[in-house]
């Protein structure tokens, strides 16, 4: 029986780094595009004075810097792609053990 | 401005043009062409642009004019679904493709032990919750249209007295229902592909992708004066301001990616259309680079529209209605264009999946139960099917109209689509927990199902009618019952909260919670379980898609399942039986309605009765789900476990072999190595006494004055050579002899007192110096049976070597005989100084002599150790005695008289 390496060449080490990648994207995501919760919202605050209350996030602001996170996002998922579409595809991804 | 006809007729052309192209990929399909085409991963992600509907094109604009960012989490739930595609897309493709899934309500069913129940519970739930959302685009179509015929008046008064809306919408459901008939109900196998809906949704997935991307471009830079000046003019509006609710942002997120994952129509495009996950690894950036531009340009269009259209506009239709204001006709009949394409291709994709759930799931296993004696026919059947698939688009359509036209064609479009997604991400916790865990159960998913959609029909759906249309207002303020911890929209007591929010967080938690814990309280069924096994493993152990057409299957196929499923014997003997009883003979039976339902019986008794109808209805009717698959459901587990331990047996084999062949290699390597050596040392011993025999015989022949005194010398030296040769052949015959085993022995009884005598005497004759021998006449009176001239060749040899070679001032020979259970032991001991340790493992091998001592041909021991082989005993070097000692050891057969 063939026994598995324990450490991988650099290739294979690299690709399968990569899949973590892959895997660990969508969890910045969700985290990026929840940072909006945290800004101050006019309405939770309807007490405050004008001096002492935050002052709102700006449209544009908020435009940018979801737009930014997305273009960000797919970014990245098309570089993960290029390095990666041969080793996601089919079912080898989790099994591939870097020999060639 | 465009009269209403040209739009019509423009629009007309534009659907024409549609049908072309469906037409020619259905054509280049069938030939075989374009694959390459019709199976990119750009096709498949266009097709998933489904996604976004009327609502997005109109409606996100108008969600964006009245809640300004909210409207986005729509689109940012799906782009996470897309980017994480490793964990939850990738499975379910592999599963719809090694399942052969045909629809979500197959995927649950199939997983929960192809429970028709839950299909039957799935497919009515799904009816409810997108029925909405169908009215929703002919409403949008309507409006559109509407706005072109009187695009001065203001909306609140448009339409009715301009166009027939109700006219209108039934030409547009119409059509819809003509385009989806035809190109969707052309073959009956569901994971044949409909390639020209597929091509056709491709095609108005990027003019509705232009046509806001238009409208936005000329919004920036035609109306506002530049990307600058636009955000400017934005952070001045209305909504310039952040002010979504966090409750509704979270929410929202995670309801629109459970969207994603739960809408009949999207489940359709992703799943049972993917024919490579390729795809979805290219999906996975392009589509939210798709859903990236569909909302980039939705807040600028929503802000100028809200600065220049006048009071009172809906916001819903700023698209359409801001070109137009401008006097941009192109551009507004593009817009029209992009509007009625993400309509009409979500209408159409929507019903066909809806249409396949219930005609498989409702209809057709209605008429089966209706028709039991008539269903074997199977062509009969295969048009049965695609007749109530027909059917059910014009019953799914026609309840779309209908809803639109009960509604009036109220509310914002974005309320009716939040509700409906609403609605089918109540699949989400049965979908993924089947997926993903094992122990999820039918009872559980069933509960689940019922539980979270009971919920959001009372907390979203009925409230949404408003008061006292669905819910009296009695209801909607004390409660169910007046039970004020029943209110639709305040649960359990817990008021304040979003009506959105309170209805998913309630639905989606309750519907987990009670399928999670009915699961774990609930035993499932052994096919649920297997079937969960092969869902939740499918990277382990599936096989690429198995083919089973809708072919008609015959008794060949009835007869190879129910082999595989009642084990050979007993399956060919009751198809003998059933054969025998039909006057068939030796030939298989005739898959008559008795003779299957009698085999339907015989399988249920395995593997029960549900399954049993299923797969008999398989192969009679050709529905969905593959003879094959079912087939692979009983032996899969069991071929893979005989193979496995076939692998194991034969590696054993292998190792075993090669260990073989290794040693026998070195055997040889050894034997060629002692062959090269033995040649090399005989040549050595033939040349020394033939050289000095020819040198003498020179001096003899050449030399004339010699006295005799010489001659006689040189001929007594070539006399004594020529012996010691002569003794050397006789020692390699001897030896070559023995080691081939043709000797044969001489077995005599004799005394060991005698036959030493004999050696010590022989071996003393003539020597210069005696050796003192030491003996124990009565140890050694022993009767021996052996081949006693042999022996005692092996006793001379050892008498001589220690008479040669005892290096002691008065050698001594010890000879001392024992008797032990094994035999006998003679040991020959002598006071030299014994050899060396390195020597000790060479002396018995041929030519071995210790350097540079006596004049043996080296043979001696070599021959002893051959001897005592052949008699059966042995002779071995004792390292551990003072001196030089040899021991030889008879076998106790040897004590022994003969018979």
């Amino acid at each position: 029986m063939a026994r598995t390496p324990i450490f991988l060449e650099k290739r294979g080490y690299r690709r399968r780094r990569m899949m973590d990648a892959v895997r660990l994207l969508p969890f910045l995501g969700l985290m990026l595009w929840m940072v909006p919760l945290l800004w101050p919202v006019p309405e939770i605050l309807p007490d405050a004075t004008p001096e002492t209350t935050e002052p709102a996030i700006a449209m544009s602001v908020a435009l940018r810097y979801l737009f930014g996170v997305w273009a960000l996002l797919i970014l990245a998922t098309w570089a993960l792609w290029r390095r990666t579409r041969d080793v996601a595809s089919g079912d080898g991804a989790d099994n591939t053990d870097g020999q060639h | 401005m465009v009269s209403l006809n040209q739009l019509v007729a423009v629009c007309l052309m534009y659907v024409a043009g549609l049908f072309i192209v469906a037409f020619a990929a259905e054509r280049a399909a069938l030939r075989g062409q374009g694959g390459w085409l019709l199976r990119s991963p750009l096709i498949y992600t266009l097709s998933l642009s489904i996604y976004c509907t009327a609502w997005t094109f109109y409606g996100a604009v108008g969600y964006a004019a009245r809640s300004g960012l909210e409207y986005v989490t729509i689109y940012l739930g799906p782009s996470l679904v897309m980017i994480g595609w490793w964990w939850g897309l990738r499975r379910l493709v592999r599963i719809g493709r090694s399942h052969r899934v045909t629809s979500i309500a197959d995927l649950i069913s199939s997983r929960y032990g192809k429970s028709n129940t839950l299909a039957i519970v799935v497919t009515i739930m799904a009816v409810i919750g997108v029925t909405p959302y169908i009215a929703l685009q002919l409403q949008s179509v309507i409006l559109s249209l509407s706005i072109f015929a009187a695009p001065d008046v203001p909306l609140a008064e448009a339409g009715g007295d301009v166009i027939n809306r109700g006219q209108a919408a039934l030409w547009v459901a119409a059509g819809l229902t003509l385009f989806t008939v035809l190109f969707g109900t052309r073959n009956l196998n569901v994971n044949e592909r409909h390639h020209g809906v597929v091509i056709a949704i491709a095609v108005e997935a990027v003019v509705k992708l232009l046509a806001l991307v238009a409208v936005g471009v000329y919004v920036i830079w035609g109306l506002a004066g530049g990307l600058g000046e636009t955000l400017a003019r934005i952070d001045a509006s209305d909504i310039g301001q952040w002010e979504v609710q966090g409750s509704r942002w979270a929410a929202l997120t995670v309801l629109s990616g459970a969207a994603l994952l739960c809408l009949p129509r999207m489940f359709q495009v992703m799943v049972v259309e993917n024919d490579d996950e390729r795809q979805l690894q290219i999906a996975s950036w392009a589509f939210p680079l798709y859903l990236m531009l569909m909302s980039l340009f939705v807040v600028p269009i929503a802000v100028v529209g809200l600065d220049l259209m006048p009071e009172g506009s809906n916001p819903d239709l700023f698209v359409l209605s801001l070109p137009l204001s401008q006097g941009q006709n192109g551009l507004a009949m593009l817009s029209f264009l992009g509007g009625f394409s993400s309509a009409t291709s979500m209408v159409i994709v929507a019903t066909l999946a809806l249409s396949t759930m219930v005609s498989n799931h409702i209809v057709m296993p209605i008429w089966l139960a209706l028709r039991r004696d008539g269903a074997t026919q199977s062509g009969d059947v295969r048009n049965i099917v695609i007749l109530a698939r027909r059917l059910s688009i014009f019953c799914v359509v026609g309840l779309g109209y209908l809803y639109y036209r009960a509604s009036g064609g109220s509310g914002a479009l974005a309320a009716i689509g939040t509700i409906s997604f609403g609605g089918v991400a109540q699949f989400l916790p049965a979908m993924l927990g089947g997926v993903l865990w094992r122990g999820a159960t039918r009872a559980g998913a069933l509960c689940g199902l019922g539980t979270g959609f009971a919920l959001w029909v009372f907390t979203m759906l009925l409230p949404s009618f408003g008061a006292d249309v669905a819910l009296s207002s009695a209801t909607l303020e004390r409660g169910l019952w007046g039970l004020a911890w029943l209110r639709p929209e305040a649960l359990f007591g817990i008021a304040g909260i979003d009506p959105t929010v309170h209805a998913v967080v309630w639905s989606l938690a309750l519907n987990t919670l009670v399928f999670v814990v009915v699961s774990l309280f609930s035993f499932p069924a052994p096919l649920e379980r297997l079937q969960g096994a092969q869902f939740v493993n499918v990277f382990d152990h599936s096989g690429p898609a198995r083919g089973w057409t809708a072919s008609v299957a015959g008794s060949e196929d009835l007869m190879i399942m129910a082999q595989r499923i009642l084990g050979a014997r007993e399956a060919q003997a009751f198809f003998a039986r059933e054969a025998e009883r039909q006057g068939q003979g030796q030939r298989l039976p005739e898959p008559t309605p008795r003779f299957v339902q009698a085999l339907e019986r015989e399988l249920a008794a395995s593997v029960g009765a549900a399954t049993a109808h299923a797969m008999v209805a398989q192969i009679v009717g050709g529905a969905s789900v593959s003879v094959q698959d079912l087939l692979a459901v009983a032996d899969e587990s069991a071929q893979m476990l005989e193979y496995s331990s076939q692998l194991e047996t034969k590696s054993r084999e292998l190792t075993e072999t090669a260990a073989q062949l290794r040693a026998a290699n070195e055997k040889l390597t050894q034997l060629s190595l002692q062959k090269d050596s033995f040649l090399s040392q005989i040549s050595h011993e033939l040349r020394t006494p033939m050289t000095s025999i020819r040198s003498f015989s020179e001096i003899l022949r050449d030399a004339p004055g010699l006295s005799d005194a010489d001659k006689n010398r040189y001929a007594t030296i070539i006399h004594s050579e020529t012996i010691r040769l002569t003794r050397l052949l006789d020692d390699l015959l001897d030896l070559s002899v023995l080691e081939h085993g043709q000797v044969t022995l001489n077995q005599r009884e004799g005394n060991l007192r005698d036959l030493l005598d004999l050696a010590v005497t022989t071996a003393q004759a003539g020597a210069a110096r005696p050796l003192d021998v030491l003996r124990d006449p009565e140890a050694e009176d022993i009767t021996l049976t052996s081949d006693i001239d042999r022996l005692v060749q092996v006793f001379i040899n050892l008498v001589t070597n220690a008479r040669k070679y005892c290096a002691a001032e008065t050698p001594q020979l010890v000879i001392s005989p024992q008797v032990t259970a094994r035999g006998l032991v003679i040991d020959f001991v002598d006071n030299g100084h014994g050899i060396d340790a390195g020597s000790e493992a060479l002396i018995f091998e041929k030519f071995s002599r210790i350097t540079g001592e006596g004049d043996g041909a080296g043979l001696g021991l070599a021959i002893c150790r051959e001897i005592m082989h052949r008699l059966g005993g042995e002779i071995s070097f004792l390292s551990d005695v003072p001196g030089t000692a040899f021991r030889v050891q008879l076998p106790a057969a040897a004590l022994s008289s003969p018979e």
